[in-house]
């Protein structure tokens, strides 16, 4: 008896933990998407049709972030609701970290490496 | 079992907190696995940012432009994009009950998945063959480091793929089984998602460069 009500009470929650059952539709919608958004980027840079390369590689950033959103959504079934907003949140607090790891380290070394003296002057200073 | 104070009953406030009713086998393990994902998502983060520091220290070796060749890099792409997408055949075949489809989704999966490890390894030993190994330049070390994780990340995947395929094949698709195969199809999408950056920021980024 106890067994089943534990087993039902399973059944029930596999349902409503926000585990959007996933269809067959959406796995098609979110691989077509991939595909264009894969293909985009890479057609832009092999045939070079931007005019500038600082503009293709923004446009192809663009496109990653787009994809990567796209992949979040339709492949990893996130949503704000799944384990009652739990997921969101570990997600928003690593994107945080993320961003700012990554932000922090490229622009604290660029500034390093800007102004780090070149060595043809170190050699002149004895 | 519970010894909570009902707060509205006697109007004090309750300082500690009442026993959790129990919850089934597995309650918690997709929140935990997703948990695990974000940790792994931020050691990635750190490679990525490391390869952003150093990758155009080339030390007067070989630049992306030389090694890279997008046709293999597009082709690896679609290798694990169409992985991702059987990955997820499994799954729908999985909700119904269909164990010998599911099996048959899951082989494919893993077919695709060696086939990209199979490509990124040619892609490594001819790198290799040419001069352009790790201890070359810097650019080279942040570039295998960072792929080289990925990759082993894939190839954890497939043994864990195949081993999921043997306890799907010995105890058929009990609740346990369709849990891992849930926190599998979530590593497996999580590394397409990783594979995003790689691509764009790696192997166009560079070859733009």
């Amino acid at each position: 008896m106890n067994i089943d009500t534990h087993a039902a009470h399973a059944h029930d929650h596999h349902h409503d933990d926000g585990h959007a059952h996933s269809t067959f539709s959406g796995y098609m919608l979110g691989f077509v998407l991939s595909v264009v958004l894969t293909a985009i980027p890479f057609w832009l840079v092999m045939s070079g049709t931007l005019p500038s390369k600082q503009i293709t590689a923004l446009v192809i950033m663009a496109f990653a972030v787009v994809q990567i959103v796209v992949h979040m959504i339709y492949f990893l079934h996130m949503s704000p609701k799944s384990e009652n907003g739990w997921s969101m949140m570990a997600l928003i607090f690593t994107i945080v970290m993320v961003v700012i790891a990554l932000s922090g380290s490229l622009w604290v070394m660029n500034h390093l490496n800007s102004n780090m003296m070149p060595i043809h002057e170190m050699t002149g200073m004895k | 079992m519970t010894v909570a104070v009902n707060p509205s009953q006697t109007g004090e406030p309750v300082f500690y907190v009442a026993d959790e009713h129990p919850h089934p086998e597995g309650y918690s393990t997709s929140l935990g696995f997703w948990i695990y994902l974000m940790s792994d998502c931020l050691i990635f983060a750190m490679l990525f940012a490391a390869f952003g520091v150093l990758g155009a220290n080339y030390a007067a070796g070989p630049a992306p432009k030389d090694l890279f060749d997008l046709n293999l890099v597009a082709v690896n792409t679609s290798m694990l994009l169409l992985s991702s997408i059987t990955y997820g055949f499994a799954m729908l075949t999985m909700q119904q009950n269909k164990i010998a489809q599911t099996q048959m989704w899951l082989a494919i999966t893993g077919l695709f998945g060696v086939a990209f490890i199979s490509i990124e390894l040619t892609e490594f030993a001819h790198m290799i063959h040419e001069g352009a190994t790790p201890q070359r330049s810097a650019f080279l070390s942040s570039f295998f480091t960072l792929v080289g994780t990925h990759g082993l990340h894939v190839s954890c995947g497939l043994i864990w793929l195949v081993t999921l395929m043997v306890q799907v094949w010995r105890f058929g698709l009990i609740e346990a089984n369709r849990r891992r195969l849930m926190c599998l199809s979530m590593f497996w999408h999580f590394l397409d998602v990783v594979w995003i950056g790689v691509f764009t920021f790696v192997y166009l980024l560079g070859v733009l460069r």
